[in-house]
């Protein structure tokens, strides 16, 4: 723990805000994690960080240094944004995972799978069958829909099963995604570094069956709409 | 003691409040009224005073600017918040509804300017004339200068429309001290009432003024409102529902009448202020009816039944659920969820909007109800005014209060082939920060051009342009060497700030930012109203000097009175209380007491007060006779309007018939 950059006295809890004579400190180096007082983890006690900042929150944001000095005034403004970004972040479950492998060094996203050939458009060797046949299908909606026709009813219901099990195959992934986290936070450096790999695949593949489920409903709400449009329910509503 | 002071600077009228004690109070104008009409009229030019070269422009603000509305249109203007921060080239619609005259050498690109009379002013400038007049008013009321404000601005303004505001304070040499959203305001407002230690609730604040329509969804837990989403539209409100009636009557005038009044400005302020009067009327009565003299003696008669008008507004108030719906989305909350709602803004007193609400957010069907207990006109200036005093850390009633707010749109850069690379999601709480990396493509560049725009579209050409970046100064190196981080921060104004440095040398990138609609900082100093608003130092002077202007004002409209003809229809003893109010401020006008100034002025102005009925009676019936024929070029690019026929001719008995018609006409 430093010190106060203005009265000298040994920082607590957050280093954002000195506890004793309540400046705001500089933020240069300070990671989400530090910014509520906490140790790297994947584990989050959200309930009790969203009470960090809104505590954080009422010391420093911009509002209580409106009559301040110009340093002041900008500390504040500085902190709090990192306060925001950082609570954006932490709470949601995806976003931690990506921030936190990241300032642990590991390539994560675009930057592991390389621009352009991301690996969003390469699907999961498991996937392959299933992932062509759906998109056949949405192939064939996208087909009708320019047409101005509506797809057939089983085309529809099975690309609706389809998003089905997409939304399940999420829900395995975050579940993974947990469940990789506590290994890490618990383990030792080489449980740490296999556990890391193991979550940039997850991430990967998590983000290939997203863009899936979202194509889905796309075709889906494209759809219903363009059935309320020859339906004549449409029509009838605009008036 | 200074004052800070809260403002909402609204499409159709404004105010100003300030905190008094534990409580946010309006402040009125010299006429008595708490709302300001956001109308400004250039003065008729005046002859230069011996040793001026120029004489100074000198302009009318509010209710005493109604009169050269329809007297003089071509040097009158209202709704310029529609302007602020747009160019030229998104206006289009706005310019076949109002009877905006763009100064022609306004450029693609540039900042707008607007004609007015012999001279132009951009959309700040005539802003900052309102935000003057507010600021007079309040000094006049506290007694004391006032600097400091806080302004409300629509949840949904962009980076530019938000400088723009804010470039309005500072040319009315107003220390803008915060920017906050209106519909945050009115929670702030409506919080104060409650009891400290309330359960954590989740509202919805439905605002729907006279051209902006905001919903904002927010948590209200310990003292501490959070806004999780926002949506809306800054180019929706009942300026729409007047344009539509407008266009209605003036269709009909024409295809019924052989008489085109849209060539015709004066004609067409008249026939708007008895619109709007019909939409009023229509919120408490089953009809209204418009009766209007036309040229050539015939008469413009017309019941509107609520039903008609109802389904003739349904398209403009539908617009707004999708933005409710999409806040509602973006929160990841059921209307269900939601446990008040609040109304705010004027239009919010129509039943239409009403039924719509309780529709959307299923209130009736809960055995729940909307917030409607403040003055949905005043709601927004007192909530500018308890943020005024939580900067100002001046009431224990607002101490503790905190608001989170969030940028509505979305922050991204223009990436290769001209799509939108994200770099901050729309309702992040602000102030909000983003770093981005860039490099060079070719070896020994020394420059980084970027664009940054704001928007849910995925083509930067479909979103709001907000600024191009030139990073200048990169130390020569191999193509993609370079590593430059760019930093965005978006202030708690829910404006932009851009710094870079380069990584691999340490040095600061320089930045030279091209905002795309705004003014430079030194085009803002340059219209800085030129006022004796900087001679602080003798503020009393300043007020007696204020005070004889505005004696001289009514002391000379008094002594033209005998010309108008509506002086003849006053009684003899109306013109004689005129008379003994007049020779009293005579009197009193050069001596120094501020007071007795002031309060002669009150009571000449009182003893006016039906002889200036009278004679804005004669003005409009004038207006529509066409007698003000000089000002006949203006044009309204009329033939660009075609409006729907929701009204069957002549008087309806039969309401069924109407809404057939109007339906058939609908989609002609």
């Amino acid at each position: 723990m430093s010190n106060c950059a203005r009265c000298q006295q040994p920082m607590h809890d957050s280093p954002l805000i000195c506890a004793a004579c309540g400046a705001v400190q500089s933020v240069a180096g300070i990671d989400y994690f530090q910014v509520f007082g906490l140790k790297r983890a994947f584990a989050l006690d959200t309930v009790a960080v969203e009470r960090e900042f809104h505590r954080l929150s009422r010391r420093l944001h911009p509002d209580r240094f409106a009559r301040g000095s110009e340093t002041d005034r900008q500390n504040s403004l500085a902190a709090t944004a990192l306060l925001n970004d950082a609570w954006r972040v932490l709470r949601d479950p995806v976003e931690r995972v990506e921030y936190l492998l990241k300032i642990e060094g590991h390539a994560v996203g675009e930057e592991h799978a390389g621009k352009g050939k991301s690996a969003e458009r390469e699907p999961p060797p498991d996937l392959l069958e299933e992932v062509f046949d759906l998109n056949m299908q949405l192939e064939e909606i996208r087909m009708s829909q320019r047409m101005g026709e509506s797809a057939e009813a089983s085309t529809m219901t099975e690309i609706a099963a389809a998003g089905k099990r997409f939304e399940a195959m999420l829900g395995e992934v975050d579940a993974a995604l947990q469940a990789e986290g506590a290994k890490w936070d618990a383990g030792d450096a080489a449980t740490r570094a296999q556990a890391a790999k193991k979550m940039i695949e997850l991430l990967d593949r998590r983000r290939y069956v997203r863009n899936l489920v979202r194509d889905v409903r796309a075709a889906v709400t494209a759809q219903a709409l363009q059935q309320e449009l020859y339906g004549g329910n449409f029509v009838a509503e605009s008036l | 003691m200074e004052y800070i002071v809260g403002i909402d600077l609204g499409t159709t009228n404004s105010l100003v409040a300030f905190m008094q004690g534990d409580e946010p109070v309006v402040i009125p104008g010299v006429d008595g009224s708490n709302l300001v009409p956001s109308i400004v009229t250039l003065d008729p030019p005046q002859p230069a005073a011996d040793g001026e070269s120029l004489p100074r422009p000198t302009v009318t603000v509010g209710n005493s600017a109604r009169r050269a509305l329809i007297a003089t249109p071509e040097r009158a203007i209202y709704s310029v918040k529609r302007l602020m921060g747009r160019g030229i080239e998104d206006i289009g619609e706005d310019l076949k509804l109002f009877p905006f005259r763009i100064a022609s050498d306004v450029q693609p690109g540039e900042v707008l300017r607007i004609q007015l009379g012999e001279m132009s002013f951009t959309p700040s400038e005539i802003s900052a004339y309102i935000l003057r007049q507010l600021k007079r008013n309040a000094e006049r009321f506290l007694g004391a200068p006032v600097k400091k404000a806080v302004i409300t601005v629509p949840a949904y303004f962009n980076d530019a429309q938000r400088q723009a505001t804010r470039d309005a304070g500072r040319m009315a040499g107003l220390d803008v001290l915060r920017l906050v959203n209106e519909p945050t305001a009115a929670a702030l407002a409506y919080g104060l009432d409650r009891a400290a230690d309330a359960p954590a609730r989740t509202v919805a604040v439905y605002d729907l003024g006279g051209g902006t329509f905001d919903v904002s969804i927010l948590k209200l837990n310990d003292d501490i409102f959070e806004v999780v989403a926002t949506n809306g539209d800054t180019h929706l409100g009942g300026d729409d529902i007047d344009n539509l009636l407008l266009m209605v009557a003036l269709d009909e005038i024409r295809t019924e009448h052989g008489v085109d009044l849209r060539q015709q400005p004066d004609a067409i302020q008249a026939l708007r202020k008895a619109v709007i009067e019909a939409k009023i009327a229509l919120s408490a009565e089953p009809a209204a009816k418009l009766d209007i003299e036309l040229p050539g003696g015939g008469r413009y008669q017309r019941e509107i039944p609520r039903a008609v008008y109802e389904q003739l507004i349904q398209p403009v108030l539908e617009r707004t659920a999708g933005p409710c719906r999409q806040a509602l989305a973006d929160a990841a909350m059921t209307p269900e969820q939601i446990d008040e709602v609040v109304l705010v803004g004027g239009s919010t007193r129509i039943p239409a909007v009403r039924r719509l609400v309780d529709e959307i957010f299923q209130l009736s069907a809960r055995g729940r109800r909307p917030h409607t207990e403040l003055n949905p006109d005043e709601v927004v200036a007192m909530g500018a005014a308890v943020q005024a005093s939580i900067l100002a850390g001046s009431s224990a009633a607002t101490d503790q209060l905190l608001l989170l707010d969030v940028t509505p749109l979305s922050l991204g850069i223009e990436a290769l082939g001209g799509v939108v690379a994200r770099v901050l999601q729309r309702n992040s709480t602000i102030p909000a920060s983003a770093t981005e990396h860039f490099t060079t493509g070719v070896e020994g560049q020394t420059n980084v051009a970027i664009h940054v725009v704001q928007g849910e579209r995925e083509m930067a050409k479909d979103c709001r342009s907000l600024a191009r970046f030139d990073l200048k100064g990169i130390p020569p190196m191999p193509a993609g060497l370079p590593r430059i981080e760019v930093k965005f921060l978006i202030d708690a104004n829910g404006i932009l700030q851009v710094s870079a440095r380069e990584q691999r040398s340490g040095q600061q990138a320089q930045i030279e930012v091209k905002p795309t609609y705004g003014l430079t900082d030194e085009q803002v100093e340059a219209m800085i109203l030129d006022s004796f608003d900087h001679a602080e130092a003798d503020f009393a002077e300043r007020q007696l000097i204020e005070a004889r202007l505005e004696a001289d004002t009514i002391l000379s409209a008094v002594d033209k009175a005998s010309e108008n003809s509506a002086w003849a229809r006053l009684s003899d003893a109306e013109r004689a209380a005129i008379f003994a109010a007049r020779d009293h401020l005579i009197a009193v006008r050069p001596g120094s007491d501020l007071k007795a100034i002031r309060e002669a002025t009150t009571a000449l102005d009182a003893a006016t007060r039906r002889f200036a009925e009278l004679m804005m009676d004669e003005a409009v019936s004038q207006a529509m006779r066409g007698k003000t024929m000089e000002t006949a070029d203006r044009t309204l690019n009329a033939d660009e309007i075609h409006a729907p026929h929701p009204f069957a001719p002549a008087q309806i008995e039969d309401e069924p018939v109407a809404a057939a018609q109007a339906t058939g006409e609908r989609h002609d």
